[in-house]
Protein backbone atom coordinates (compact mmCIF):
# COMPACT_ATOMS: atom_id res chain seq x y z
CA UNK A 1 0.00 0.00 0.00
CA UNK A 2 0.86 3.64 -0.70
CA UNK A 3 2.10 5.43 2.50
CA UNK A 4 0.46 8.53 0.91
CA UNK A 5 -3.19 6.94 1.40
CA UNK A 6 -3.10 6.74 5.21
CA UNK A 7 -0.80 9.97 5.63
CA UNK A 8 -2.71 11.86 3.60
CA UNK A 9 -6.23 10.57 5.49
CA UNK A 10 -4.53 11.62 8.45
CA UNK A 11 -3.48 14.72 7.59
CA UNK A 12 -7.41 15.82 6.53
CA UNK A 13 -8.64 14.36 9.75
CA UNK A 14 -6.49 16.69 11.94
CA UNK A 15 -7.24 19.53 10.06
CA UNK A 16 -11.07 18.41 10.19
CA UNK A 17 -10.80 18.25 13.86
CA UNK A 18 -8.49 22.02 13.74
CA UNK A 19 -11.28 23.33 12.62
CA UNK A 20 -13.68 21.81 14.82
CA UNK A 21 -11.85 23.16 17.60
CA UNK A 22 -11.67 26.61 16.57
CA UNK A 23 -15.16 27.32 14.98
CA UNK A 24 -16.97 25.50 18.01
CA UNK A 25 -18.86 27.06 20.59
CA UNK A 26 -20.14 23.97 22.57
CA UNK A 27 -17.57 22.67 24.90
CA UNK A 28 -18.39 19.47 24.64
CA UNK A 29 -18.17 19.55 20.18
CA UNK A 30 -14.96 20.88 20.85
CA UNK A 31 -13.84 17.88 22.76
CA UNK A 32 -15.29 15.81 19.92
CA UNK A 33 -12.75 18.00 17.44
CA UNK A 34 -10.05 17.23 19.80
CA UNK A 35 -10.53 13.78 19.80
CA UNK A 36 -10.86 13.76 16.19
CA UNK A 37 -7.35 15.02 15.94
CA UNK A 38 -6.24 12.59 18.32
CA UNK A 39 -7.68 9.67 16.11
CA UNK A 40 -5.55 11.45 13.24
CA UNK A 41 -2.34 11.08 15.00
CA UNK A 42 -3.33 7.66 15.75
CA UNK A 43 -3.50 6.39 12.30
CA UNK A 44 -0.01 8.38 11.15
CA UNK A 45 1.78 6.33 14.27
CA UNK A 46 0.13 2.99 13.02
CA UNK A 47 1.28 3.50 9.37
CA UNK A 48 4.48 4.02 9.96
CA UNK A 49 5.34 2.08 12.62
CA UNK A 50 4.15 -1.01 9.72
CA UNK A 51 6.20 0.67 7.37
CA UNK A 52 9.03 1.18 9.72
CA UNK A 53 8.52 -2.27 10.80
CA UNK A 54 9.74 -3.81 7.46
CA UNK A 55 11.44 -1.42 5.82
CA UNK A 56 13.99 -0.75 8.41
CA UNK A 57 13.31 -4.03 10.72
CA UNK A 58 11.91 -1.96 13.80
CA UNK A 59 11.21 -4.72 16.35
CA UNK A 60 10.38 -1.86 19.02
CA UNK A 61 6.82 -1.73 17.35
CA UNK A 62 6.98 1.86 18.97
CA UNK A 63 4.17 3.27 17.18
CA UNK A 64 1.78 0.68 18.09
CA UNK A 65 2.58 1.19 21.44
CA UNK A 66 2.31 4.84 21.58
CA UNK A 67 -0.76 4.23 19.94
CA UNK A 68 -1.81 2.62 22.95
CA UNK A 69 -0.76 4.82 24.83
CA UNK A 70 -2.11 7.90 23.26
CA UNK A 71 -5.85 6.20 23.38
CA UNK A 72 -5.30 5.48 27.29
CA UNK A 73 -4.24 9.27 27.51
CA UNK A 74 -7.50 10.15 25.11
CA UNK A 75 -9.94 8.34 27.26
CA UNK A 76 -8.28 10.25 30.81
CA UNK A 77 -8.94 13.46 29.10
CA UNK A 78 -11.99 13.00 27.94
CA UNK A 79 -12.86 11.94 31.18
CA UNK A 80 -11.34 14.89 32.97
CA UNK A 81 -12.22 17.28 30.52
CA UNK A 82 -16.24 16.44 30.83
CA UNK A 83 -15.93 16.76 34.43
CA UNK A 84 -14.62 20.55 34.26
CA UNK A 85 -17.59 21.17 31.79
CA UNK A 86 -20.42 19.22 33.85
CA UNK A 87 -18.36 21.30 36.60
CA UNK A 88 -18.63 24.86 34.47
CA UNK A 89 -22.20 24.25 33.50
CA UNK A 90 -23.41 23.39 37.38
CA UNK A 91 -21.63 27.17 38.30
CA UNK A 92 -22.43 28.67 35.80
CA UNK A 93 -25.53 27.25 33.58
CA UNK A 94 -24.23 27.47 30.29
CA UNK A 95 -21.21 25.20 28.12
CA UNK A 96 -20.45 27.44 25.95
CA UNK A 97 -17.02 28.80 25.50
CA UNK A 98 -17.53 32.13 24.13
CA UNK A 99 -19.13 33.24 27.38
CA UNK A 100 -16.00 32.05 29.66
CA UNK A 101 -14.42 35.28 29.32
CA UNK A 102 -13.32 35.96 32.87
CA UNK A 103 -9.42 36.15 32.31
CA UNK A 104 -10.36 38.39 29.09
CA UNK A 105 -8.30 41.73 28.96
CA UNK A 106 -12.17 43.54 28.57
CA UNK A 107 -13.42 44.08 31.58
CA UNK A 108 -17.61 43.73 31.55
CA UNK A 109 -18.90 46.43 33.14
CA UNK A 110 -22.87 45.57 33.37
CA UNK A 111 -21.82 42.46 36.12
CA UNK A 112 -19.35 42.87 38.09
CA UNK A 113 -20.26 39.89 40.80
CA UNK A 114 -20.60 37.56 38.34
CA UNK A 115 -16.79 38.30 37.61
CA UNK A 116 -15.93 37.68 41.24
CA UNK A 117 -17.90 34.87 41.72
CA UNK A 118 -17.20 32.61 39.23
CA UNK A 119 -12.91 33.64 38.19
CA UNK A 120 -11.75 30.66 40.69
CA UNK A 121 -14.28 28.31 38.57
CA UNK A 122 -12.85 29.61 35.64
CA UNK A 123 -8.79 29.50 36.75
CA UNK A 124 -8.99 26.00 38.09
CA UNK A 125 -10.70 24.64 34.63
CA UNK A 126 -8.11 26.63 32.56
CA UNK A 127 -5.34 24.95 34.80
CA UNK A 128 -6.49 21.84 34.67
CA UNK A 129 -7.04 22.46 30.79
CA UNK A 130 -3.43 23.33 30.85
CA UNK A 131 -2.13 19.92 32.84
CA UNK A 132 -4.46 17.45 30.63
CA UNK B 1 13.19 -1.70 -1.17
CA UNK B 2 12.97 -2.63 -4.13
CA UNK B 3 9.41 -2.14 -4.20
CA UNK B 4 10.31 1.50 -3.56
CA UNK B 5 12.77 1.54 -6.27
CA UNK B 6 10.60 -0.23 -8.76
CA UNK B 7 7.47 2.64 -7.76
CA UNK B 8 10.26 5.36 -8.10
CA UNK B 9 11.25 4.14 -11.81
CA UNK B 10 7.39 3.69 -12.20
CA UNK B 11 6.44 7.16 -11.10
CA UNK B 12 7.80 9.26 -14.15
CA UNK B 13 6.43 12.62 -13.40
CA UNK B 14 5.52 13.46 -10.06
CA UNK B 15 2.22 13.76 -9.41
CA UNK B 16 1.45 15.85 -6.02
CA UNK B 17 -2.34 15.23 -4.68
CA UNK B 18 -2.44 11.66 -7.10
CA UNK B 19 -2.29 9.59 -4.03
CA UNK B 20 -4.87 11.59 -2.50
CA UNK B 21 -7.96 10.92 -4.68
CA UNK B 22 -7.04 9.04 -8.48
CA UNK B 23 -4.06 6.94 -8.35
CA UNK B 24 -1.93 8.13 -10.87
CA UNK B 25 1.36 5.88 -11.41
CA UNK B 26 0.76 2.56 -10.03
CA UNK B 27 -2.67 0.43 -10.40
CA UNK B 28 -3.91 0.02 -6.85
CA UNK B 29 -4.32 -2.69 -5.15
CA UNK B 30 -7.68 -3.71 -3.67
CA UNK B 31 -6.25 -2.57 -0.33
CA UNK B 32 -5.67 0.79 -1.67
CA UNK B 33 -9.36 0.94 -2.92
CA UNK B 34 -10.34 -0.44 0.13
CA UNK B 35 -8.96 1.75 1.94
CA UNK B 36 -9.54 4.67 0.09
CA UNK B 37 -13.23 3.92 -0.10
CA UNK B 38 -13.44 3.39 3.85
CA UNK B 39 -11.29 6.51 4.44
CA UNK B 40 -13.44 8.80 2.28
CA UNK B 41 -16.25 7.46 4.47
CA UNK B 42 -14.03 8.30 7.80
CA UNK B 43 -13.21 11.93 6.46
CA UNK B 44 -16.88 12.55 5.49
CA UNK B 45 -18.11 11.69 8.73
CA UNK B 46 -15.77 13.20 10.55
CA UNK B 47 -16.64 16.40 7.97
CA UNK B 48 -20.24 16.05 9.15
CA UNK B 49 -18.89 15.65 13.06
CA UNK B 50 -17.69 19.02 12.87
CA UNK B 51 -20.16 21.14 10.93
CA UNK B 52 -23.94 19.80 12.39
CA UNK B 53 -25.84 21.60 14.15
CA UNK B 54 -27.52 18.83 15.83
CA UNK B 55 -25.45 18.52 18.64
CA UNK B 56 -26.81 14.53 19.14
CA UNK B 57 -25.97 13.44 15.98
CA UNK B 58 -22.47 15.49 15.80
CA UNK B 59 -21.85 12.48 18.71
CA UNK B 60 -23.26 9.83 16.68
CA UNK B 61 -21.61 10.61 13.64
CA UNK B 62 -18.01 10.60 15.48
CA UNK B 63 -18.94 7.02 16.42
CA UNK B 64 -19.07 6.41 12.17
CA UNK B 65 -15.28 8.02 11.95
CA UNK B 66 -14.24 6.33 14.83
CA UNK B 67 -15.37 3.04 13.31
CA UNK B 68 -14.21 3.77 9.78
CA UNK B 69 -10.76 4.66 11.47
CA UNK B 70 -10.99 1.22 12.95
CA UNK B 71 -11.52 -0.57 9.53
CA UNK B 72 -8.47 1.25 8.41
CA UNK B 73 -6.17 -0.13 11.32
CA UNK B 74 -7.82 -3.48 10.16
CA UNK B 75 -6.62 -2.91 6.95
CA UNK B 76 -3.09 -1.77 8.06
CA UNK B 77 -2.98 -4.90 9.32
CA UNK B 78 -2.69 -3.48 12.76
CA UNK B 79 -5.75 -5.39 14.38
CA UNK B 80 -4.67 -5.23 18.24
CA UNK B 81 -5.24 -1.62 17.52
CA UNK B 82 -8.09 -1.45 15.65
CA UNK B 83 -10.12 -3.49 18.25
CA UNK B 84 -9.06 -1.59 21.31
CA UNK B 85 -10.01 1.79 19.30
CA UNK B 86 -13.45 -0.01 18.92
CA UNK B 87 -13.59 -0.61 22.38
CA UNK B 88 -12.20 2.30 24.09
CA UNK B 89 -13.63 4.87 21.74
CA UNK B 90 -16.49 3.70 20.32
CA UNK B 91 -17.68 1.81 23.47
CA UNK B 92 -17.07 4.13 26.10
CA UNK B 93 -15.64 7.75 24.41
CA UNK B 94 -18.82 8.39 22.41
CA UNK B 95 -21.00 7.49 25.52
CA UNK B 96 -19.36 9.43 27.99
CA UNK B 97 -19.75 12.74 25.50
CA UNK B 98 -23.09 11.63 25.23
CA UNK B 99 -23.77 11.68 29.07
CA UNK B 100 -22.17 14.91 29.14
CA UNK B 101 -24.21 16.41 26.24
CA UNK B 102 -27.41 15.25 28.25
CA UNK B 103 -25.90 16.30 31.76
CA UNK B 104 -25.17 19.87 29.76
CA UNK B 105 -29.14 20.03 29.11
CA UNK B 106 -28.06 20.11 25.08
CA UNK B 107 -30.97 20.75 22.94
CA UNK B 108 -32.15 17.84 21.20
CA UNK B 109 -33.27 19.66 18.29
CA UNK B 110 -31.21 21.94 15.75
CA UNK B 111 -29.62 24.73 17.86
CA UNK B 112 -28.51 28.03 15.73
CA UNK B 113 -25.49 28.94 18.06
CA UNK B 114 -23.54 25.52 17.79
CA UNK B 115 -20.85 27.50 15.53
CA UNK B 116 -18.83 30.29 16.63
CA UNK B 117 -18.09 33.38 14.88
CA UNK B 118 -15.00 33.11 14.02
CA UNK B 119 -15.88 30.72 11.43
CA UNK B 120 -14.31 31.77 8.36
CA UNK B 121 -11.17 32.47 10.39
CA UNK B 122 -11.10 28.77 11.28
CA UNK B 123 -12.21 27.71 7.58
CA UNK B 124 -9.13 29.47 6.20
CA UNK B 125 -6.59 28.03 8.87
CA UNK B 126 -7.82 24.67 8.58
CA UNK B 127 -7.87 24.95 4.75
CA UNK B 128 -4.08 26.28 4.83
CA UNK B 129 -3.11 23.94 7.01
CA UNK B 130 -4.53 20.63 5.58
CA UNK B 131 -3.33 22.37 1.86
CA UNK B 132 0.10 22.68 2.98
CA UNK B 133 0.01 19.07 4.81
CA UNK B 134 -1.18 17.08 2.21
CA UNK B 135 1.40 18.65 0.17
CA UNK B 136 4.56 18.15 2.26
CA UNK B 137 3.47 14.55 3.28
CA UNK B 138 2.61 13.96 -0.81
CA UNK B 139 5.62 14.96 -1.97
CA UNK B 140 7.61 13.75 0.80
CA UNK B 141 6.10 10.03 0.60
CA UNK B 142 5.80 10.02 -3.03
CA UNK B 143 8.05 6.94 -3.28
CA UNK B 144 6.93 5.06 -0.42
CA UNK B 145 5.59 1.79 0.29
CA UNK B 146 4.18 -0.06 2.82
CA UNK B 147 4.58 -4.01 2.64
CA UNK B 148 1.17 -5.74 3.59
CA UNK B 149 2.36 -8.84 2.99
CA UNK B 150 3.46 -12.04 5.51
CA UNK B 151 2.80 -11.93 8.70
CA UNK B 152 0.64 -9.60 10.26
CA UNK B 153 3.05 -6.39 11.63
CA UNK B 154 0.42 -5.24 14.58
CA UNK B 155 -1.13 -8.58 15.62
CA UNK B 156 -1.99 -9.02 18.81
CA UNK B 157 1.34 -11.11 19.67
CA UNK B 158 3.67 -8.96 17.93
CA UNK B 159 1.87 -6.18 19.87
CA UNK B 160 1.41 -7.38 23.27
CA UNK B 161 5.35 -9.21 23.13
CA UNK B 162 6.73 -5.35 22.71
CA UNK B 163 4.43 -3.93 25.01
CA UNK B 164 5.38 -6.13 27.53
CA UNK B 165 9.39 -6.11 26.75
CA UNK B 166 10.11 -3.19 26.04
CA UNK B 167 7.06 -1.06 27.32
CA UNK B 168 6.92 -2.07 30.75
CA UNK B 169 7.72 1.24 32.35
CA UNK B 170 5.53 3.44 30.22
CA UNK B 171 2.70 0.64 30.47
CA UNK B 172 2.55 1.01 34.73
CA UNK B 173 3.17 4.64 34.65
CA UNK B 174 -0.13 4.63 32.29
CA UNK B 175 -2.08 3.15 34.63
CA UNK B 176 -1.37 5.45 37.61
CA UNK B 177 -2.20 8.08 35.40
CA UNK B 178 -5.27 6.46 34.71
CA UNK B 179 -6.04 6.15 38.66
CA UNK B 180 -5.21 9.90 39.43
CA UNK B 181 -7.50 11.08 36.40
CA UNK B 182 -10.15 8.69 37.69
CA UNK B 183 -9.68 10.42 41.61
CA UNK B 184 -9.19 13.71 39.88
CA UNK B 185 -12.97 13.07 37.48
CA UNK B 186 -14.48 12.01 40.62
CA UNK B 187 -13.42 15.32 42.39
CA UNK B 188 -14.65 17.79 40.19
CA UNK B 189 -17.77 16.50 39.17
CA UNK B 190 -18.57 15.86 42.92
CA UNK B 191 -21.28 18.34 44.10
CA UNK B 192 -19.87 20.23 47.57
CA UNK B 193 -23.38 19.84 49.57
CA UNK B 194 -21.71 19.32 53.03
CA UNK B 195 -19.03 22.20 52.82
CA UNK B 196 -22.18 24.93 52.42
CA UNK B 197 -24.06 23.14 54.84
CA UNK B 198 -21.47 23.55 57.82
CA UNK B 199 -18.41 26.21 57.71
CA UNK B 200 -15.84 24.08 59.25
CA UNK B 201 -15.88 21.53 56.57
CA UNK B 202 -14.29 24.07 54.61
CA UNK B 203 -11.28 23.51 57.01
CA UNK B 204 -11.20 20.14 56.39
CA UNK B 205 -11.53 20.65 52.57
CA UNK B 206 -8.02 22.59 52.57
CA UNK B 207 -6.07 19.67 53.19
CA UNK B 208 -7.45 18.00 50.23
CA UNK B 209 -6.34 19.66 47.21
CA UNK B 210 -6.02 22.86 45.37
CA UNK B 211 -8.99 21.81 43.31
CA UNK B 212 -11.13 20.62 45.55
CA UNK B 213 -10.73 23.89 47.52
CA UNK B 214 -11.40 26.22 44.93
CA UNK B 215 -14.34 24.13 43.67
CA UNK B 216 -15.90 24.48 47.35
CA UNK B 217 -14.88 28.01 48.11
CA UNK B 218 -16.60 28.97 44.63
CA UNK B 219 -19.68 27.18 44.90
CA UNK B 220 -20.52 27.81 48.71
CA UNK B 221 -19.60 31.85 47.56
CA UNK B 222 -22.26 31.40 45.01
CA UNK B 223 -24.80 29.69 47.03
CA UNK B 224 -23.87 32.64 49.65
CA UNK B 225 -24.63 35.33 46.87
CA UNK B 226 -28.23 33.44 46.33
Amino acid sequence: MHLAYPAVLSALLFCTGLYGVLARRNAILVLMSVELMLNAVNLNLVAFDVWLSRTAEETLHSGQALTLFTIAIAAAEIGIGLAIVLAVHRNRGTADIDKLRDTSERHDPDDPDHDARTAGQSDEAQKAEATA
Amino acid sequence: MTLAISAALLATGPAPGAAAGTHGFLSPTGVEIAFLLVGLVTFGAALVTVTTRQLVHAALWLVVTLGGLAVEYLLLTAEFIAWVQVLIYVGSVVVLLLFGLMLTRAPIGRSPDADSGNRWAALTVAVAAAAALVWVVVDAFRTTWIDLDGPAAGSTEATGASLFQNWVLPFEALSVLLLAALVGAIVLSRKAKADSSSPPMNAQALTESSHAVTESSGSSEQEGAR
